[in-house]
């Protein structure tokens, strides 16, 4: 079933756990504008040919009777109302509503930044802290601003290169944030897609099930490099993710330190 | 094809349509007041929304005195506007002359304390040196929204400023009682010198945004009031109805300015 | 009172004319050459998206000459001039040719005559409301041509982008794109004001509430929207403003870093407001552009189907309907700025509730076909065309209002398709459809029918071909708004999946807006031959139509009416009733050939007019 809606839609591959019910919404939405554009097409196809002038030069006194539009009104007034109470809402809270989120002890918890045309992904570390920052911090080795006496900013893992490491099958909670205008952060085959709007932090989650590369583009138009502001997302074994961990914690108490 | 003869004319410019109970201007700006009631609106909610987002906000940063003067003199004008429409219906020109000109009169009153709060909050400074101290206050002599930049462009740029601090506990600005200490800065020491313009917060921009656009209606207000009272009260002596209702529509406009500023006093001055 | 005048010189006749009918002609060639110009930036455009860094042909190098290398550097178009071009496009489309042609033109020619009024209520503000949406538009032209180019920040203009787009200038592209909005804003104030006046107080007698014609309804809800949705765009404009010129920070919010270094501002804004105000007004204005087209389209079936329209109380309910909602409904723009479960879901039943009223308007239209007698003249097909092509852009208005859809159609090509479907093959083609309807009242002469159906058989296609390939784009997750066409996005050796099909059908898209370009030359060209050579009409009433505006004579003279017209009937009386006639005009009574005196209250008796 999933394989046909993605096919019938062109969507592309699914790679998280939510997206199934996302796309099954989508489905259903294009179904209900199917039935009800052919229908009526051939309802309006069959009226200009059956009543053109030629064929029928006096106009009936009175038109249509009874009540079906009405029925076909309400009747698309309670398919909506179906989508919406059925799918659309139970999903958003799920992923959009904090109340529901999964225990961040059991997640990954990654902030991702967005910057005029790239991205940062910032782990908390193994205390699972994020430090405090300030603008007054900025500098070029220290772009997010890391408060250099907050103990808990220490161990705080910082990629630069736009690249979001996480590993697969466990849920990731992404907080969504800019520092200078509104990104987009989206990766359409997880069915993920949230705004990067500088001065908020917006949380959202998901689950990647399979490993591989996808493609994080910028939805929101961000200057002239907007076009360009691709990232990679790279859902890994649990193994690898904890070498990745390892590794950029090696290279961050080298000589880069934010003193 | 026809002849052409100009055979209506646009009715209820005078007369109140029957079943509306109009005449056209009267519901024209009626109409115009809602666009205007969505417009401060909009600039309201921008207010209280930025309030509710910001972690400190400014208050009593301006001069309740002042303010209360101009609301009194806005109440008076809003009853002269009356006055005016009334000594028409009762046919009485002079009358109206002499409130139309007190209605104008008092909105340049308005006008002129405003402009005399706007230039203290340009002479009011902010300064802040390279070792994070800062202070507000004044500038010996009183320059007008001076900048860093624009004090080091002159021609000879001074090497110090001397400042005033305000009182300490001092919250509004523009206080006449310094009895702080003169500083004498070095300007090379300076890392931030600005007025109490828009840019120093969100409080100020939307006060300056909000009493600016009252300000503007109020000029609107004296441009149609004064052309009504001068060269437009000719109407009076060829369509007197007509001149009444326009007086009458001038007046709706100047109650409405005169409302808005009956929010802006307590939003921005006492709250 | 005005009988005795010398006749108006020159330019108080066609330049600063009072005359509603003046105006609206002025209005209406005004938004025609713009929708031109916004047109012609699309074209330009697609050319980059189709071929990304390539020279354009022929016109690359005009604008080479014209804006300079910074922008168009070898004729190739720079990342900032397309998002220049794509800004002024929306713009443009949007406020400078679809309202002002709307509203401006239809809604200021037809709306006096449809209710038998002489003039506009205020003559002398319509004349004004002309010039300041000129003004406007010059505005929005000239900031083409300043240094760093015109404002480059998409329609949206969404800051803190808006204020932070173009640092080097001081007055740039963004500053006039606001002055220019305020100047389009009062203007739309002053027309709204105008119209709404009119409509009430100028009705003429017998003209109840239930009687006018569903186009006069369309303007009264439209103009109502334009009243109290656009000040607060008004107000986010001066906002805006002042964060770029002043310094201020109403949308900008502490802690902003820039190019890698920290901003110098106070901080403390929300760039959420701006979206708000904005959407506030952007939203109820997306219904600004379509129920005029409605209204034209309902006049146009009713007329060549012969018929009276099917439900013509539920049409103006819907039309209320759709009105109020429409300021409830906003944020659907904004689901994915972080809102939570009551917020995202207040929104999307609001805007699920919207979609009833339009879904009951295009029943209504398609049920008044049954049992008519269709004819099919010009601008009887673009009006039968508007039905599937806004019935396709309103459908696919669904899955973008379920938020959990939105996630992952939010900013693609499926936006722009679905919208482009309302306002291109929807409201376009209405707006053609009055412009073939009441060609022959304005100038006396009929517009060559053939070539209008070619016109309509060409426009059709290429729309089509156009928009529909952009909803797979989208589905596929190509945003808007790339410079590159998604070129960026292609699968590579180390991406799992990229665009695939949605780069190909950029080619495709491409050649199909150009030849939607061409095929208007037959329109252009029969717009203007039919001026001096089109088929003159025979009677006042070409079309044997029931409205009041045909009870004129051709072309109408100033004060529109020989006689004082009384209003007997309902607008849509269209059916058999009596020996060759299958219509009685609104002006007159029972029996159209004896015309008897009536009575209305406290007046004298008064004699209809005799038929034309
Ligand atoms: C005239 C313009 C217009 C109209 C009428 C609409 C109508 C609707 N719009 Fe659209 N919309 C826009 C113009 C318009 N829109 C624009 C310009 C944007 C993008 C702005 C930007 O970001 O730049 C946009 C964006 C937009 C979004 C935001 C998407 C995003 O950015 O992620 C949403 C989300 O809810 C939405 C929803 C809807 C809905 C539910 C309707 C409903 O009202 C539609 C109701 C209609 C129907 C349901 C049709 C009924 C059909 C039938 C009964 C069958 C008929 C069949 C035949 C005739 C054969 N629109
Ligand atoms: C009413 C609004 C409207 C209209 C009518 C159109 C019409 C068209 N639009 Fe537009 N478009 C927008 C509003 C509109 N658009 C908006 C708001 C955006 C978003 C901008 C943003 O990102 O901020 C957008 C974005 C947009 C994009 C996406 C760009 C991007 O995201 O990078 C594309 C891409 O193809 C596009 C294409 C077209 C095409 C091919 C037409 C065609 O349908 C045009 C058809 C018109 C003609 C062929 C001209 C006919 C001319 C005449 C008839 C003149 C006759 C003259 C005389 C008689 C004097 N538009
Ligand atoms: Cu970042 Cu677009
Ligand atoms: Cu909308």
């Amino acid at each position: 079933m999933q394989d046909l809606i993605i096919k019938l839609l062109h969507l592309p591959p699914l790679a998280s756990e939510h997206g199934a019910e996302v796309d099954r919404l989508l489905f259903l939405v294009h179904l209900l504008m199917v039935v009800l554009f052919v229908g009526w097409s051939a309802f309006f196809l069959y009226t200009l040919w059956r009543y053109r002038q030629r064929k029928h030069p006096r106009p009936d006194a009175v038109g249509v009777r009874g009540h079906l539009s009405s029925y076909l009104e309400v009747g698309v007034a309670g398919a909506e109302a179906l989508l919406l109470i059925g799918l659309a809402v139970p999903i958003w809270a799920r992923t959009a509503s904090a109340g529901n989120f999964p225990k961040p002890e059991e997640s990954t918890v990654v902030r991702i930044i967005g910057r005029q045309f790239n991205w940062i992904a910032r782990y908390p570390g193994e205390d699972g802290v994020f430090g405090r920052g300030d603008v007054k911090f900025v500098s070029q080795q220290n772009p997010l601003g890391l408060d250099p006496d907050d103990p808990a900013g220490k161990d705080d893992i910082i990629v630069e290169n736009s690249e979001v490491v996480v590993p697969v099958g466990k849920p990731v909670i992404a907080y969504v944030s800019s520092l200078d205008v509104i990104h987009g952060f989206s990766v359409k085959p997880l069915r993920v897609s949230y705004d990067a709007i500088p001065g908020l932090s917006n949380p959202t989650w998901f689950t990647p099930t399979h490993e591989g590369n996808f493609l994080i583009t910028c939805s929101q138009l961000c200057g002239n490099g907007h076009f360009s502001m691709r990232g990679l997302l790279r859902v890994v074994k649990p193994e690898e993710f904890a070498a990745f961990l390892k590794e950029k914690r090696a290279a961050a108490a080298g000589p880069v330190s934010y003193e | 094809m026809h002849a052409h003869a100009a055979s209506m004319t646009i009715p209820h410019t005078v007369t109140p349509r029957p079943d509306t109970g109009l005449y056209n201007a009267r519901l024209g700006i009626w109409l115009f007041l809602a666009s205007e009631v969505m417009l401060f609106g909009a600039l309201f909610s921008s207010y209280i929304l930025l309030r509710v987002g910001a972690s400190e906000w400014p208050q009593r940063q301006l001069s309740i005195p002042l303010g209360t003067l101009n609301t009194l003199v806005l109440i008076l004008s809003s009853i002269s506007v009356v006055m005016a429409w009334l000594a028409l219906k009762h046919k009485e020109f002079g009358r109206f002359k002499l409130w139309q000109g007190a209605t104008v009169l008092l909105a340049l009153l308005f006008l002129t304390v405003k402009a005399f709060e706007y230039h203290d909050k340009f002479t009011h400074y902010y300064v802040q040196t390279r070792d994070g101290r800062s202070w507000t206050g004044h500038l010996e002599g009183k320059p007008f929204n001076l900048t860093l930049a624009r004090l080091q462009a002159g021609a000879t740029p001074p090497t110090e400023i001397v400042f005033h601090p305000d009182a300490a506990g001092h919250g509004r600005t523009g206080g006449k009682t310094d009895h702080a200490e003169a500083l004498r800065l070095p300007v090379s020491e300076l890392v931030k010198l600005e007025a109490f313009g828009p840019w120093r917060n969100t409080f100020y921009a939307i006060y300056f945004v909000l009493t600016g656009l009252h300000a503007l209606h109020v000029i609107g207000g004296i441009l149609v009031l004064g052309y009504f009272w001068g060269p437009g009260s000719r109407m009076w002596f060829r369509e007197p109805e007509r001149f009444t209702n326009r007086i009458e529509v001038a007046g709706l406009y100047w109650h409405f300015v005169e409302l808005v500023w009956i929010f802006l006093f307590p939003t921005l001055y006492l709250l | 009172m005005h009988d005795h005048h010398a006749p108006p010189g020159f330019w108080r006749r066609y330049i600063f004319s009072t005359d509603h009918k003046v105006v609206g002609i002025q209005y209406g060639l005004t938004a025609l050459v713009f929708l031109f110009i916004g047109y012609g930036l699309m074209a330009l455009m697609r050319w980059q998206l189709a071929y990304p860094g390539q020279p354009i042909p022929i016109f690359g190098k005009l604008l080479l000459a014209v804006l300079g290398p910074d922008l168009a550097d070898r004729g190739i178009m720079s990342p900032d001039l397309y998002n220049s071009f794509g800004a002024m496009h929306g713009t443009i489309m949007v406020f400078l040719a679809i309202v002002p042609l709307a509203v401006g033109a239809f809604g200021n020619y037809v709306v006096p005559l449809q209710i038998g009024a002489p003039d506009m209520a205020f003559p002398r503000l319509n004349m004004m409301s002309y010039w300041v949406y000129f003004v406007g538009g010059v505005i929005m032209l000239v900031s083409f041509f300043i240094p760093g180019g015109a404002a480059k920040s998409g329609w949206t203009s969404y800051s803190p982008l808006a204020t932070i787009a173009d640092p080097v200038h001081q007055i740039d592209g963004q500053t006039l794109w606001l002055i220019g909005m305020v100047f389009l804003i009062t203007s739309s104030l002053l027309g709204s004001i105008n119209i709404i006046t009119t409509i009430i107080q100028l009705r003429a007698r017998g003209l109840g509430w239930m009687r006018l014609p569903f186009f006069v309804w369309a303007q009264l809800v439209t103009a109502f929207i334009l009243l109290l949705a656009f000040p607060p765009l008004e107000a986010a404009g001066v906002l805006q403003l002042c964060d770029n010129l002043f310094g201020s920070s109403f949308f900008l919010p502490t802690g902003l870093v820039v190019g890698g270094r920290p901003l110098e501002v106070s901080g403390g804004g929300s760039p959420l407001l701006w979206q708000h105000l904005f959407w506030f007004l952007a939203h109820p204005e997306v219904y600004v552009l379509i129920l005029p087209a409605m209204g034209i389209v309902a006049e146009v079936l009713a007329n060549n189907t012969r018929k009276p329209l099917f439900g013509y109380k539920s049409l103006v309910y819907s039309a209320m309907a759709i009105g109020f909602i429409s300021f409830l409904v906003w944020a659907h723009h904004m689901y994915l700025t972080g809102m939570g479960t009551k917020i995202s879901t207040f929104f999307q039943t609001t805007t699920m509730l919207i979609s009833i009223p339009s879904v009951i308007i295009l029943t209504t239209l398609m049920l008044t076909l049954w049992g008519g007698s269709i004819r099919f003249n010009t601008p009887m097909l673009f009006a039968l065309a508007f039905l599937p092509m806004f019935g396709i852009g309103g459908l696919t208005g669904l899955p973008l209002g379920f938020s959990a859809t939105d996630i992952q159609l939010h900013d693609t090509y499926y936006v722009i398709g679905h919208f482009h479907y309302v306002v291109a093959p929807g409201t376009i083609f209405a707006l053609f459809a009055g412009i073939y309807y009441w060609y022959p009242k304005v100038t006396g002469r009929l517009m060559n029918d053939f070539w209008g159906k070619v016109h309509f058989a060409l426009s059709l296609v290429f729309m089509n071909l156009v928009f529909m390939p952009m909803f797979i784009q989208g589905l596929e997750g190509m945003h808007r708004r790339m410079y590159d066409g998604g070129a960026t996005y292609a699968a590579g050796p180390d991406v799992a999946y990229g665009l695939s099909l949605g780069l190909k059908l950029n080619i495709g898209i491409s050649h199909a807006a150009w030849l939607l370009g061409l095929a208007q030359v037959p329109f252009i060209v029969n717009f203007f031959w039919s001026l001096f050579r089109g088929r003159k009409v025979e009677s006042d009433n070409p079309w044997q139509a029931t409205t009041l505006e045909w009870a004129t004579p051709t072309p109408p003279p100033h004060g529109n009416f020989l006689e004082e017209p009384v209003v007997c009937r309902g607008p849509y009386e269209y059916g058999p009733v009596g020996p060759g006639r299958d219509f009685v005009p609104q002006h007159l009574s029972e029996s159209p050939l004896e015309p008897a005196p009536v009575h209305v209250h406290g007046r004298e008796p008064l004699t209809r007019p005799q038929l034309v």
